[in-house]
């Protein structure tokens, strides 16, 4: 554990966390790998770690069909969603709290995940009539961009009403994003009203949020999503930091404010909606790991974005594997599992905030 | 060289700022006082680039301002803000780096060591942001600042420095030590703009003091022939405060009730 306590050190005296964030990316990685283990090597069906091992080191000739086909067909593609859906929800959380300046903003909490969850219902429901001619042109990719499309309008609106003159106010942004988040599950009501008995158990499934029914189809509809929104990391980690002390102080920096707002919430709405998307609202994620993270490596976003959905896939993978083992052979919704531990560290977040520099110590 | 010809900012049908013209020169500290509310800090805005000029233009260079892209503007001049609180706590060195990281610094954690040393910061560099004093948060910023525009001049090209209300949260002998650096800023070649509310110290340290009242330039020049008894009694509405030190000739303001003033 020697890795763990070594960066505490470091911040006291020289204020460099860079060696930190490196150290916390290896350190993440390598639980990610873990994670990936324990996610391929669990569930209520046959296959087990053992037989992981020899899969992995080509022997799969020695494995049953049915444990190969269970390892193929549903743990794979399971897995993969997983590293993805969670990459997703915890750069898209990692971002929209910079963006805001304010450590509470999550898609799931401000409403934007239920923008996306209306969009993607409104993509089944409609998407067999009104909307059949795109739905048919997009293929798998049609949801996904729904849900993207839901989660822009709503992260849109939330920033038009929650920010004025480039300061966000915390009370309207959580009060407004519950309004939004009120209305489009409204919609949402309505439009399951309409829908056929078929469509009601693809809907009922976002309410809940899983990565049930993971197939390679659903990781590919998403893999240019996340490895959009993981790619422009590099192109906005240094303004999310300027814009951190204000939009006036960014622009002296150099950075195109404005650009790198859009930019930024593009990059959340496509996030969330991919990850909504395949998985539903799966909540808390995008909030507990960007927070643990900057406990010990600081708010710097050149290792904290990384570190978010590094970190949030390993997590997702972790929850996830609890979920369908847990009360086996049955399956807990996900959401469940990540509320659990994700709502108090909600609450110690808010009960933190006084005078608006408690966010725990460096 | 930064020059403003009759910049004119009007916001919701009032007029901040009135055909102002204004040049600052390198190797010169700018004084801006004025009241409250008479437009000084909008000023800073729209010489700094930050805001959209109504009339008039603001050229760096013979350039006008609007073609500079945010990164062109960066590497010509840094601007201190008015004191401002932080979410995240960001530790006092990783604050200055961003002004180094802003002028594309190889080493940006050593030349923010570097300005954390020119404030009286060196100690500090892990000192998470939001404990610092305002006093300490104040030079953090200017710290930053001075990390974007280590050198008065680069290549024969002047940098600036805008400062808004440097002096606001120091004591007596910090309030000194960072216009000391500003004034040494200047005589490096490079151009400064501060906006300062003590008049004594802008009498000590500016180079031209520019009189503000109501968006218009009311006098202009150096201190000695602008802070006279009837603009202090103009703009401020106290009369009979300016005195003259005898040796330097450095006026100095005393500020007295206007009760007293009327007897």
């Amino acid at each position: 554990m020697k890795s763990l306590t070594l960066p505490f050190h470091f911040g006291e005296d020289n204020g460099d966390r860079s060696r930190q964030g490196v150290i916390m990316l290896v350190v993440l990685t390598l639980l990610l790998v873990v994670a990936c283990l324990i996610s391929l090597g669990s569930g209520p069906t046959g296959a087990d770690l053992g037989h992981l091992w020899l899969y992995l080191t080509g022997r799969s000739a020695e494995l049953a069909v049915q444990e190969r086909v269970v390892l193929e067909a549903v743990r794979l593609p399971r897995t993969a969603l997983g590293v993805l859906v969670g990459a997703g929800l915890g750069v898209s959380g990692a971002m929209m709290q910079g963006l805001f300046r304010n450590p509470l903003a999550d898609p799931g909490i401000v409403g934007v995940t239920s923008g996306a969850a209306l969009f993607a219902v409104a993509g089944i429901v409609l998407g067999s009539t009104v909307l059949a001619p795109v739905s048919l042109l997009l293929g798998s990719h049609f949801l996904p961009l729904m849900a993207f499309l839901g989660g822009l309008l709503n992260t849109w609106v939330l920033y038009l009403i929650a920010t004025r003159d480039g300061e966000t106010s915390t009370s309207k942004l959580i009060l407004s994003g519950i309004a939004v988040g009120a209305l489009s599950l409204a919609a949402m009501g309505l439009l399951i009203f309409m829908a056929y008995d078929r469509q009601l158990r693809d809907i009922t499934f976002w309410n809940l949020g899983s990565l049930g029914g993971a197939t390679f189809t659903r990781v590919i509809s998403i893999l240019p999503f996340v490895v959009v929104v993981t790619g422009i990391i590099p192109f906005v980690a240094r303004g999310l930091d300027a814009l951190i002390l204000g939009d006036a102080a960014a622009f002296h920096m150099g950075i195109p404010v404005q650009r790198l707002k859009r930019l930024v919430i593009l990059a959340v709405a496509a996030a969330c909606g991919a990850t909504v998307a395949v998985a539903g609202s799966i909540g808390f994620v995008g909030i507990v790991v960007p927070h643990l993270l900057r406990l010990v490596i600081g708010p710097s976003h050149r290792f904290l974005l990384p570190g978010s959905a590094i970190g949030g896939a390993a997590l997702l993978l972790i929850a996830d594997s609890v979920a369908r083992t847990i009360v086996s052979p049955a399956e807990l919704p996900i959401g469940i599992i990540t509320a659990l531990f994700g709502a108090p560290v909600f609450l110690m977040l808010l009960l933190g905030r006084k005078g608006g520099a408690g966010m725990g110590g460096l | 060289m930064i020059r403003a010809h009759s910049l004119t900012i009007e916001r919701t049908g009032r007029r901040l700022i009135d055909t102002v013209s204004l040049t600052l020169r390198p190797g010169e500290v700018t004084v801006v006082i004025g009241p409250n509310g008479a437009g000084k800090s909008t000023l800073m805005k729209a010489l700094s680039g930050e805001i959209a000029l109504t009339a008039g233009h603001v050229r760096y260079d013979g350039i006008d301002v609007s073609l500079l892209d945010p990164r062109k503007l960066a590497a010509c001049r840094a601007v201190l803000p008015q004191a401002s609180e932080l979410a995240f706590p960001f530790s006092a060195l990783e604050i200055v780096r961003m002004g180094a990281v802003a002028r594309g610094a190889l080493d940006p954690a050593a030349e923010a060591r570097r300005a954390l040393a020119r404030v009286g910061l060196a100690g500090f560099e892990g000192r998470p942001y939001p404990s610092l004093s305002g006093g300490e948060q104040q030079r953090v910023q200017f710290a930053r600042a001075l990390a974007q525009v280590p050198n008065p001049e680069e290549g024969g090209r002047p940098r600036a420095l805008f400062l808004d209300e440097p002096t606001a949260s120091l004591d007596l002998g910090h309030q000194i030590s960072v216009l000391e650096i500003a004034a040494g800023f200047a005589r490096g070649g490079g151009a400064v703009l501060a906006i300062l509310h003590d008049l004594n110290l802008a009498a000590e340290f500016a180079d031209q003091v520019v009189v503000l009242s109501r968006g218009k330039v009311v006098a202009e020049g150096p201190a000695a022939d602008t802070l006279s008894d009837t603009v202090v009694a103009d703009v401020y509405g106290i009369a009979g405060a300016v005195g003259r030190m005898p040796a330097a000739h450095i006026p100095f303001v005393l500020p007295q009730s206007r009760h007293r003033a009327s007897l």
